[in-house]
């Protein structure tokens, strides 16, 4: 899941270096922008002692590059869309991972997502945060009743008061249940199918656009439903706007996950390890979960003991059960798939 | 007849900036060049000389589309802006007393001062459908609904305006100040009027300054990003775009290296017409 947002808030490397500056050892990490708050890495850089560079990065193909272009032993850590891993495995770039050190047990079994994480049955990565791309709405504008069937989402009735989460996997995969077609089977003769709903929810769209524009949009009453929006969108402005909120049509949504992973030749692959069994404990978890770039499910079902009720409560904790029985993995195309679809996303933008 | 001392002296001034744009132009572009002849085989790059990616650009539309879109894109706010910033620099240049001209070009430029991504999203939030322009002509009784201007051609056209306007004021400001009062003055004695003046005399001695303001216009825009992906809303795609679209996911490099040497084909034309007129030399 592309994090645009990354690139219009934050520079592309950020340092937090609140840890001493007699550190006696130094972290990599390539993440998503929800690593890079400070209330999220500051207590692992005090309890180990260590400064953690960390870089965002927008979409797994600019992170895949760096790597690339990078020397072994100049990263530690990867944080990567979880249908993305088997990506970073086939280019060499994940080192096989120690789960018998991080609490498998305790991660929401919908999420564990082995036939991603793990690989001729070796395990790169592990699920650390999820969440869905469904439909966020201002519940003072629109009919409530309408947001409960993606038939109505994006009716005439809403025209002009729409905006579209401007990644096309999810949205495309929103498009693809919205006309009975399952995420996992999108193949290239279901594009034009879902190129039809594509153009459908375009015709009736304000915007195109990404976290911030899309938030922005929603905030400010510019349109009232981002469709492809869930909790990351809507959470960070529950506590001011409780009125932008989101929730999951009946048939269904998209859900996305993140892994993180130890960089193949890391230098301080142990210290990597203690950075994932950190992200990965209650606590690290109820910390990832609410950063300020944006919220998101923990995989670790622990975390509910830290998480303060109100919290639970945004991220809609109790419902998690429906949710996850309700919602599909976005979809993983394979590389020609990709292309087609990433072509018709194009095309559709600009009709 | 030049000695080697002078040679030696000569070059040693040149080889820096020969260095530089060796090592910041020549090479990357080469490395880009090559790069548009590979080709993405699955997820993996095959180094060739494939003219696939250009073939690629030519078959489908909406690449296409997003090289109308730019070029049009361009050539509005390149011409809007020379009309709101050739008045601009004229007043400052010759309506504004001397003692207050630098003032007056601090506060042009004031703009420039704050983050173009912050600019671009206050300009979201003062274009939006509850937002200032909106609220203004609604209490005022002009509309009696929001007119939808964030979002749209429109919106970006007024972001990037907003920041070329500023940086053709600098170049033709800096072009007329120079100009002798004795022009118009001659011009004026052989019974010309202002507008003759004008027309005949000023404006050809500042085509230098309004080409090359033009010019850098022309370059900054058709190449930016930021303006259109945060006001545009993807109402329309521009050709950066597109090449951010590229490489966010799929990694691919080589189309959209192809693209962005097309792009930089359409700079060198737009070069070569301005060439004549252009004095970069003078900013």
């Amino acid at each position: 899941m592309t994090r645009l947002s990354a690139l219009f808030l934050t520079t592309s490397a950020i340092s937090l270096s609140a840890g001493s500056v007699f550190a006696e050892g130094e972290l990599n990490a390539l993440v998503w922008c929800d690593h890079t708050d400070p209330a999220l890495i500051e207590p692992f850089e005090a309890e180990h002692n260590v400064k953690v560079n960390l870089r965002e990065y927008e979409g797994t193909g600019a992170a895949l590059a760096l790597l690339e272009q990078s020397r072994p032993g100049d990263w530690d850590v990867l944080v990567i869309d979880g249908i993305d891993v088997f990506r970073a495995v086939e280019a060499d770039m994940l080192a096989p991972l120690d789960t018998t050190q991080l609490p498998m047990s305790d991660i929401f079994p919908e999420v564990v997502m082995d036939e991603n994480n793990t690989i001729d049955g070796v395990t790169y990565a592990v699920t650390e945060k999820f969440g869905y791309n469904t439909i966020s709405y201002n519940s003072a504008k629109v009919d409530e009743a309408d947001m409960q069937s993606l038939a109505t989402v994006w009716s005439e009735k809403y025209d002009g008061r729409i905006s579209i989460y401007d990644y096309y996997l999810p949205v495309m995969g929103l498009a693809a249940i919205a006309g009975d077609i399952a995420t996992a089977d999108i193949g290239s003769g279901d594009l034009e199918p879902i190129g039809e709903i594509l153009t459908t929810m375009r015709s009736r769209a304000a915007s195109v656009a990404g976290v911030v524009a899309a938030q922005t949009a929603l905030a400010t009453g510019e349109v009232d439903i981002v469709v492809g929006g869930g909790e990351w969108l809507t959470a960070v402005l529950a506590e001011e706007q409780p009125e932008l909120t989101w929730t999951i049509p009946q048939e269904g949504a998209v859900r996305w996950a993140q892994s993180i992973g130890i960089v193949e030749g890391s230098a301080n692959p142990d210290l990597a390890l203690e950075f994932i069994k950190y992200i990965m404990s209650p606590e690290g978890q109820s910390r990832l979960a609410t950063s300020s770039c944006f919220w998101g499910m923990p995989a670790n079902s622990m975390a509910g003991d830290v998480l303060t009720d109100a919290q639970k409560e945004t991220l809609r904790w109790d419902s998690q059960t429906d949710y996850l029985g309700l919602t599909q993995l976005y979809p993983a195309p394979d590389a020609d798939l990709d292309i087609e679809m990433q072509d018709l996303w194009l095309e559709t933008l600009q009709q | 007849m030049r000695t080697h001392d002078q040679s030696v002296r000569g070059w040693s001034f040149v080889t820096p900036a020969l260095l530089w744009t060796l090592a910041f132009f020549v090479v990357p572009f080469l490395v880009m060049g090559a790069m548009s002849l590979a080709t993405l085989e699955g997820r993996t790059l095959i180094w060739g000389l494939s003219l696939a990616n250009y073939a690629e650009i030519a078959e489908k539309a909406y690449i296409w589309r997003a090289f109308f879109v730019s070029l049009e894109i361009t050539l509005i706010v390149t011409v809007v802006s020379i009309l709101l910033a050739y008045p601009l620099a004229w007043i400052i240049a010759f309506r504004v007393p001397p003692k207050w001209q630098r003032l007056a070009l601090l506060l042009a430029v004031l703009p420039f001062w704050t983050s173009y991504v912050v600019r671009s999203y206050a300009w979201l939030l003062v274009l939006a459908r509850e937002g200032a322009i909106n609220q203004a002509m609604l209490g005022l009784g002009l509309i009696s609904e929001p007119l939808t201007l964030a979002n749209t051609r429109f919106a970006t056209v007024t972001g990037f305006v907003h920041f070329f306007v500023m940086l053709l004021t600098l170049t033709i400001y800096a072009n007329l100040i120079q100009l002798s009062p004795n022009y118009r003055r001659a011009a004026m004695d052989l019974g010309a009027s202002a507008f003759q003046t004008f027309r005949h005399v000023i404006l050809p001695l500042t085509l230098p300054g309004v080409v090359t303001g033009a010019f850098l216009t022309f370059v900054l825009c058709i190449g930016d990003y930021v303006t259109p992906q945060i006001l545009g809303g993807n109402s329309e795609l521009t050709v950066p775009q597109v090449i951010m679209v590229q490489l966010g996911r799929r990694a691919d490099f080589p189309l959209a290296s192809a693209l962005a040497i097309a792009l930089m084909a359409i700079v060198t034309l737009a070069y070569l017409a301005s060439a004549r007129w252009l004095r970069l030399d003078r900013l």
